[in-house]
């Protein structure tokens, strides 16, 4: 099912929740809603179930505005954080729910309740109480029951912020490949940017209840429109700079007390438009330490402080001061860097970012 | 201090030991446990044993007894269970008992529970300061002195074409409904007066329930298709399925025992024991008996068949509500 939001907004007396969200989605599509908290996720997913009333815009599947429609009548399925399972029924009770409602033979929908269950591997609770399952498995439940009724469109909200990190690892798979074979359109609203860069095809980034970008994970990776999204998309975050674009020699430099890089042609010019101060992005795998794989070049290595260490495993999450201006850099294990060394690092100017800082909006793709 | 450092040392002890130390400690534990129970329990108990058993034995021991205002200057004189004949046989007995039973069905069902359900569920539904505004206008008759909240009352039901209500009631459905009157209709007025009552303590505590249920369930009840009859019915009232449970034991328990708005109404007429239930029929045999004649122990024997019959009915509900459930040892292990 196509899903179409124009101009959707609601508010409360004085509180914003949603403010002109416009997005589409086509058919079969996954859509992660991304955002830190209170940025209108919930509300703006609360207003295409039809529980709450948009104050403003329309919402439309399939070309149709079901702004009227009750929530009963528009087809969705829906699964959140706390699972909403009804407590006094059982895990058949749970999942047959939609079906006793839609008033069903009594063989059929056990064959159905039968066949879903199946699918999420609960085939044998169905006689269970609630209080008698795990987490993992009344997400299983929760996830039946909105499967059951063979919805048209599925919406989530943060379903799987509740359980353990390997299982969310597990169920973030299952949900996705499950979402694929049945090919039913799908809204996924999390603040976990790694759940929302594996599993969507197209991620609505959203702030303070304005989308503040709508694009493939990839685009909003290597080309955010807006600081907001370059600072929110990747872990561990980018680095930002004040700098001064400069031209010399022909050449452009992003340049301030603690730092002098030579820009590429392409990128130094869109940034140089700006007339002066920009902030400059580039993200801690775009920064290197001088090695055997990367030697030092010219215009591009300055020299840094260790300051904080931060061992995750496979490699080292350093913090560097070059001049009293920090930075996160990730090193691998085997520099064995410590906390006073002086680093050498080379910056790779040509994944750098820029932004005007009055507008916040990117010099390169806005 | 010494001690706490021994004990400490001897658990250390019986965990290098072994089993067998644990075993006697632990029974030893569960003995000093039982008896720190006991201790909690005592102060209730003490109330209980002194403004319910003592009382209710001194009742049963009076309920033997011929006392009166006629001879009580004179040593009692134990009648045996003539009392008792005496209540059985009274020809009104009949029409008292099916009075009370009435009294206490309609009251209960359409009001205390009713009623307060209906209020709970709209007044939840609404916004929330709206809500708030209905409950608390619901109060004000609970609010009220009784003596004020009946006299209104009688002003409302005063005959035609006096009275609040016949005066302007009529006017509005065109002339029909007329002429109700606190005379002619003893009984709907001592239900209405009771249940107006009656109904704000059972929207209170329905009210906090039905608030307590996670607003995720119903939107997922929403979601899955259900209007607002099928929520009503498969998940908020078995959400509140002990609230509900407790005010039906509660309120049958205190109606049953209630009498003084229908004494301060109708004081059981008008006529002869037309709305007099159980429990004033008590009152006015021990106090205020028609010829200036208090009959202690006769009333005695009218309060402690009710108070037998109070008990069974509060062990049937017990049972029949399972409510031990509630109390029921938490399964954390499987959750
Ligand atoms: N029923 C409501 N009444 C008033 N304000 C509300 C209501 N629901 C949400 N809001 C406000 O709208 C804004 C967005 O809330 P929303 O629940 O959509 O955030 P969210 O992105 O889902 O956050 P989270 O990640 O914490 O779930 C918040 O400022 C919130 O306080
Ligand atoms: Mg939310």
């Amino acid at each position: 099912m196509r899903v179409e939001l124009d101009n959707l907004s609601k508010s409360w007396d004085d509180v914003i929740g949603a403010d002109r969200i416009t997005l589409d989605i086509t058919d079969g599509e996954l859509v992660a809603f991304l955002g830190p908290s209170g940025c209108g996720k919930t509300t703006t997913l609360l207003m295409v179930a039809g529980i709450y009333k948009p104050t403003g815009g329309t919402i439309s599947f399939d070309g149709h505005v079901v702004n009227e429609v009750a929530p009963k009548d528009r087809g969705i399925g829906m699964v959140f954080q706390s699972y909403a399972l009804y407590p006094h029924m059982s895990v058949f009770g749970n999942i047959s729910y939609p079906l006793r409602l839609q008033k069903l033979g009594k063989g059929e929908i056990k064959e159905r309740v039968q066949a879903v269950a199946d699918m999420m591997g609960i085939g044998d609770l169905l006689d269970r109480k609630i209080a008698q399952l795990s987490g993992g498995q009344q997400q299983r439940v929760a996830l039946g029951r909105a499967l059951v009724k063979q919805p048209d469109l599925l919406l989530f909200d943060e379903p799987l912020s509740n359980l353990d990190a390997r299982l969310r690892l597990t169920m973030r798979g299952e949900i996705k490949r499950l979402q694929e074979d049945l090919g039913i359109t799908s809204i996924y609203v999390t603040h976990d940017q790694v759940e929302a860069m594996t599993m969507a095809d197209r991620i609505a980034v959203m702030s303070k209840g304005v989308l503040q970008a709508y694009d493939v994970p990839e685009a909003l990776y290597d080309r955010p429109k807006t600081l907001f999204v370059a600072a929110f998309v990747g872990n561990p975050p980018m680095n930002f700079f004040d700098v001064d674009i400069v031209r010399d020699n022909g050449d452009f430099r992003a340049k301030s007390e603690a730092i002098d890089l030579v820009l590429p042609q392409d990128r130094g010019e869109k940034a140089a438009a700006a007339d002066g101060k920009v902030i400059m992005g580039v993200r801690p795998e775009d920064i290197n330490v001088v090695g055997d794989a990367t030697p030092p070049a010219e215009g591009l290595t300055l020299n840094g402080e260790a300051v904080v260490v931060e061992p995750l495993g496979r490699e080292d999450l350093v913090g560097i001061s070059i001049n009293g201006v920090d930075m996160r850099v990730l090193v691998d294990k085997t520099k064995e860097v410590a906390v006073g060394d002086t680093i050498s690092l080379v910056f790779n100017t040509s994944r750098a970012q820029f932004f005007d800082p009055e507008t916040e909006l990117s010099l390169l793709w806005a | 201090m010494t001690k706490q450092v021994e004990e400490e040392a001897e658990a250390l002890a019986r965990v290098a030991v072994g089993a067998p130390g644990k075993q006697r400690s632990s029974r030893g534990r569960r003995a000093r446990s039982t008896a720190s129970a006991y201790g909690f329990m005592a102060p209730a108990a003490a109330l209980v044993l002194t403004f319910f058993v003592a009382p209710g034995i001194l009742l049963l021991i009076l309920s033997l007894t011929n006392l009166s205002s006629a001879n009580f200057s004179q040593a009692w004189n134990f009648i045996g269970l003539d009392n008792y004949e005496r209540l059985f046989t009274d020809p009104f007995f009949p029409k008292i008992a099916r009075n009370t039973l009435f009294y206490v069905l309609t009251t209960l069902i359409f009001f205390n529970l009713g009623l307060a359900l209906v209020l709970a569920l709209v007044t939840t539904s609404i916004p929330r300061r709206a809500g708030f505004f209905f409950r608390l206008v619901w109060l004000l008759p609970r609010l009220t002195p009784s003596v004020v909240y009946i006299l209104m009352w009688k002003r409302i039901g005063s005959a035609d074409p006096f009275g609040i209500y016949n005066q302007i009631v009529p006017e509005f459905l065109g002339g029909s409904g007329g002429n109700l009157y606190l005379g002619g209709s003893p009984w709907t007025f001592v239900i209405l007066t009771n249940g107006f009552i009656g109904a704000s303590f059972g929207m209170i505590i329905f009210t906090s329930a039905l608030e307590s249920i996670p607003k995720d369930l119903l939107t997922a009840a929403k979601v899955d298709g259900a209007g607002t009859w099928r929520i009503i019915r498969d998940i908020k009232l078995p959400m509140i399925k002990w609230p509900l449970l407790f005010i039906a034991t509660y309120q049958t328990l205190s109606l049953l025992t209630s009498f003084e708005y229908i004494l301060l109404l109708t004081e059981g007429g008008p006529g002869l024991f037309t709305t007099e239930v159980w429990a004033l029929t008590s009152y006015k045999r021990a106090f205020a008996s028609y010829f200036g004649n208090s009959q202690w122990g006769y009333g005695a024997t009218w309060a402690i068949v009710l108070v037998t019959i109070a008990l069974v009915l509060a062990v049937v509900y017990v049972k029949l509500f399972k409510f031990n459930e509630l109390v029921e040892e938490p399964r954390i292990e499987n959750l």
